[in-house]
């Protein structure tokens, strides 16, 4: 955290280095996730997880370096929006094929 | 060059529509008129129109509303007139084609005109003042959210007398909504309204939000916050998490009729259980959207009228958060018949049956707040009291469908038509008509007319048991909904019945009416006349202002030192109001013609788009674009109102409280 | 609609000294990221529903997929650079960043729009199958919100020409312009991840 400053009015901005931190880390991140899938060295169910963890680090990479998010105390609402956003869509995402994919098996229409 | 529209788009031969048409004709030349007559439009342009004080967007809110009821109850009382004729052969004054236009009408326009308008304007009024602040957080976008509300309620009474609206229901299920069955500009007309709307509805959250969020007077924790923004805080979270999903389903479906894609059609792969999943991922968050403010309304109107405190605040606060937060995993007690197995029935149908624990948490914390009370029956208070016992039928119905086998014989039915009338009436609309008569002194700095008040309500109590009893009684004895006309003759007494509920609840309107008139014809009996600001000697702080509010609200940002911010000032002798001074110049945002000129240019490319006129309707989203643009480049956009008007202004109110204390 | 919350600081006093226009327009980031939800939603459930026709790994090719990764990434530290720029009052520096981002984020779109293109000429339109619409849509989505990014840059830098400092409504715009850029990078990490290379497996 020591390369991000905090302005007065609470947001904070990167710094150079620290963007380019973050962009050498999304390219590896996005490189391996190519690589992943172009190789075929993995079952493609443990592609998919890999492609899932992947993703998932490369979000937190861009939430911290590009976006700036962090612990400090005057982005807590930012933060919490941002969990019950998110809160949300796993619950939407996760529910909708839930109900879908029982309604498919149970009408047999897939 | 017009795309589909042509003059046989206009019903000509429908005698209602060209009669409607004739008299709304007659009366909007006679305001057009009127207005011109006594040189008003400068004064509506500047005033209304253009402005960004909450103060005034929420009468203008208000006044929607109630236009939208007028026209949403013509709809309603013509389908129970139409089902009170139509048995047994007859076949009734409106034709299936007419009557399913009626009923989707009806839905659409008292869900998003009349609730959510009469919502977003008491939001308005009153979370600012109650959270002591000077505006919302951005005012610019608050007129324009009022104009995207406007003009789609415009635009679904455009649909009257220019092609047709939609007949599909209020939620357009495909595929009946799809472009193989109605292909016509009804479904087409509800798109746009509804996403229109929807954007105006979507910013109010934001706003809301971000206002409550950020902008409470010094001193307000959270805990002390009142409960009547402690609802609309959850009400615009759940706004901002459900709309979204709502623009998804129904862009989805404008898709499918605009580009013939396959999302939810019969062939090609589409699914239209998926759209019934995503509208109900809106549809219920959007009740509780709706009725958690009420239950705001009577936690502000029921300690206020017992003379003692909120019974339970913290719990109130507890319960407000759960119902938000479970309102989300409720969603497929709409489809249980759909065909998913007993698991996912099960889980949603426990889930729903846990809701009715902090509503009934609620329910007790209102009456332990009267109990020991000094109770006045106010015209409020009938309304709170009518709600308790109502929204309590409505609930307990409500938890009967939540139970999947008995919803397998209730889906659909009458039972289901007179269970969300139960709470959306007995609920919501009672709620925003207990809390129109509670802050009309506030806004307007005259109190409303008792008497016809009560008259009102008790027509609108009976008229709803009247009209609503007996369509649970016909839904166990399988009446469908939406039905045209039916042949089994032990259902005409009841639809008789139902039909004397309406033209009594059509009474209480006429009361309200009357009411209204009442009130504004009396305004200057010294009776009536609200000289403190403070007339039912209330407990937040927007009664601590005067009525009306100066343009600033509050002089001096006050201090909140407990919960019940201007009942502890004045049980500890604190002059909430700071009266005296010494004042300071006050930052204003100035008005602005941005959201009336967006509106326009987006009605122009809603219309357009309904029409296929694709050249309009490209010159209406560059105008939207461009004006948004040029709005953004404008640094002309505040001002200060100089410390000595505020003195001024807060001096005039001063002496005039003098005076009447001296009386 | 994208410019909506970044219009207006009125409405606050000596207590407030925040604008709360950042964290409006945050908030309204939320939403989107709500919409963007509901179509991954919408992916999840039609993805397999092809009617016959061509599926993803028929379809999807890593070459363009690569380059408009590559474009979308590049265009997050090249609007970075813009940011530090503003912060230090270097207009002339914020005004060329601004125009690489525009011209890699206009590289983005060209190359989307002819990918479309490609699979419409070929007859995979948008209503050859469930998953085509679904898929177009998810996409277009993300699209469409670049452009409007692109037309909101070239705005920005016509009101920055010709002035010598950054008033703090102009640091709000920028910033909240930032942060729309970068949280369509992210909605575009998942887009890759779970709309072509999952297909691609």
């Amino acid at each position: 955290m020591s390369d991000l400053h905090t302005s007065p009015s609470g947001e904070s901005h990167g710094s150079v280095s620290s963007y380019i931190i973050g962009f050498v880390l999304a390219v590896i991140l996005t490189v391996v996730a190519f690589g992943v899938v172009m190789s075929h060295s993995l079952s493609p169910s443990g592609t998919l997880t890999a492609l899932a963890v992947l993703a998932f680090v490369q979000v937190l990479v861009h939430l911290h370096y590009f976006l700036h998010m962090g612990s400090g105390s005057e982005q807590r609402w930012n933060n919490m929006c941002f969990f019950f956003a998110v809160g949300f869509v796993v619950i939407l995402i996760i529910g909708t094929m839930f109900i879908m994919n029982n309604t498919a098996m149970h009408m047999m229409s897939r | 060059m017009l795309g589909r529209l042509s003059f046989s788009a206009i019903p000509l031969d429908v005698p209602i529509l060209v009669g409607t048409f004739l008299g709304v004709a007659i009366i909007g030349l006679a305001v057009l008129g009127l207005i011109t007559y006594y040189g008003k439009w400068g004064y509506l342009w500047k005033e209304w129109f253009t402005t960004v004080d909450h103060k005034r967007l929420a009468v203008m809110y208000v006044v929607l509303a109630l236009v939208a009821l007028f026209r949403g109850f013509a709809d309603a009382i013509m389908m129970r007139t139409q089902l009170a004729m139509a048995y047994a052969g007859n076949p009734g004054y409106l034709p299936p084609h007419h009557y399913d236009q009626i009923f989707s009408a009806h839905g659409t326009i008292m869900i998003f005109f009349l609730a959510m308008a009469f919502m977003t304007g008491l939001f308005n009024f009153v979370v600012p003042l109650q959270i002591g602040a000077r505006d919302v957080a951005f005012p610019f976008l608050n007129n324009l959210s009022f104009w995207m509300t406007a003009i789609a309620f415009i635009l679904v009474n455009v649909s009257l007398f220019i092609g047709e609206f939609s007949q599909c229901g209020w939620l357009a299920y495909p595929p009946l909504s799809e472009t193989q069955f109605s292909p016509g500009v009804g479904v087409d007309y509800y798109i746009w309204a509804i996403q229109l709307s929807g954007v105006g509805t979507l910013l109010t959250g934001v706003n809301f939000f971000v206002t409550i969020v950020k902008m409470r007077a010094p001193g307000m924790t959270w805990m002390r916050m009142p409960v009547f923004t402690w609802t609309a805080f959850c009400a615009s979270i759940l706004i901002m998490v459900s709309f979204p999903v709502l623009t998804v389903a129904v862009a989805l479906l404008g898709l499918d009729r605009y580009f013939g894609m396959h999302f939810f059609t019969n062939d090609g792969g589409g699914n239209q259980m998926l759209y019934l999943s995503l509208i109900w991922a809106w549809g219920h968050p959007e009740v509780y959207i709706l009725v958690i403010p009420a239950f705001g309304v009577f936690s502000e109107v029921v300690p206020a009228f017992s003379g003692k405190p909120l019974f339970g605040y913290g719990t109130m606060v507890y319960a407000t958060c759960s119902i938000m937060v479970l309102s989300f995993i409720v969603w497929v007690h709409h489809f249980f018949t759909m065909g998913a197995g007993p698991d996912v029935n099960a889980f949603f149908g426990i889930a729903t049956m846990i809701i009715s624990i902090p509503t009934g948490v609620k329910l007790f914390n209102w009456m332990f707040t009267m109990y020991k009370g000094r109770v006045q029956f106010h015209a409020c208070m009938y309304w709170a009291v009518g709600f308790m016992v109502t929204f309590t039928i409505g609930g307990m119905t409500g938890v009967m469908m939540a139970i999947p086998g008995a919803d397998f014989v209730l889906h659909n039915s009458l039972f289901l038509i007179a269970h969300f009338h139960n709470v959306i009436i007995g609920g919501v609309y009672f709620g925003y008509i207990c809390g129109m008569n509670f802050w009309f002194p506030k806004v307007m700095g005259f109190k409303m007319n008792e008497t016809w008040g009560i008259r009102a309500f008790w027509f609108w109590f009976v008229g709803f048991y009247f009209a609503f009893v007996p369509l649970y009684v016909l839904g166990f004895d399988g009446m469908t909904r939406r039905m045209n006309h039916y042949d089994n003759p032990q259902w005409h007494v009841l639809m008789l019945i139902a039909e004397v509920g309406a033209v009594l609840i059509l009474l209480g309107i006429v009361c309200q009416l009357t009411q209204l008139y009442v009130t504004i014809r009396d305004r200057n009996l010294p009776a009536n006349r609200d000289v403190t600001g403070d007339p039912w000697n209330g407990r937040a702080l927007e009664w601590s202002t005067s009525s009306p509010p100066p343009p600033y609200n509050f002089a001096i940002v006050p201090h909140v030192h407990e919960l019940d911010a201007f009942m502890h000032d004045k049980e500890n002798g604190i002059d909430t109001r700071g009266a005296g001074g010494p004042y300071a110049p006050i930052h204003m945002p100035k008005n602005t013609a941005a959201g009336f000129l967006v509106g326009a240019f987006s009605f122009i490319f809603g219309f357009a788009a309904v029409w296929y006129i694709w050249w309009l309707a490209a010159l209406g989203l560059i105008g939207v674009i461009g004006t948004i643009i040029a709005r953004s480049a404008n640094k002309d956009i505040d001002y200060y109102i100089p410390a000595e008007e505020v003195a001024r202004i807060e001096n005039e109110h001063s002496r005039k409280l003098m005076a009447q204390a001296a009386e | 609609m994208a410019h909506d919350t970044t219009v207006q600081t009125a409405g606050h006093d000596e207590h407030h000294h925040e604008s709360p226009v950042v964290f409006g327009f945050w908030v309204y980031l939320m939403t989107d990221c709500i919409i963007f939800g509901s179509l991954f939603a919408v992916f999840a459930v039609l993805h397999n529903q092809v009617n016959g026709g061509p599926s993803g790994r028929d379809l999807f090719e890593y070459k363009g997929l690569a380059e408009e990764t590559a474009l979308l990434l590049i265009s997050s530290i090249t609007y970075g650079f813009g940011m530090i720029a503003a912060h230090k009052n270097e207009i002339s520096k914020v005004i060329m960043w601004l125009g690489v981002t525009f011209l890699l984020g206009l590289g983005f779109v060209g190359l989307e729009l002819s990918e479309f293109a490609h699979m419409i000429h070929e007859g995979n339109g948008p209503d050859r199958s469930a998953f085509l619409s679904s898929f177009f849509t998810l996409v277009s989505t993300h699209g469409l919100h670049v452009t409007c990014g692109l037309i909101w840059i070239v705005t920005l830098i016509v009101q920055l020409m010709g002035t010598t400092e950054i008033p703090e409504r102009m640091m709000s715009k920028l910033t909240c312009l930032s942060l729309f850029w970068h949280f369509l990078d992210i909605v575009w990490i998942c887009v890759f991840t779970y709309v072509y290379l999952a297909s691609m497996i």
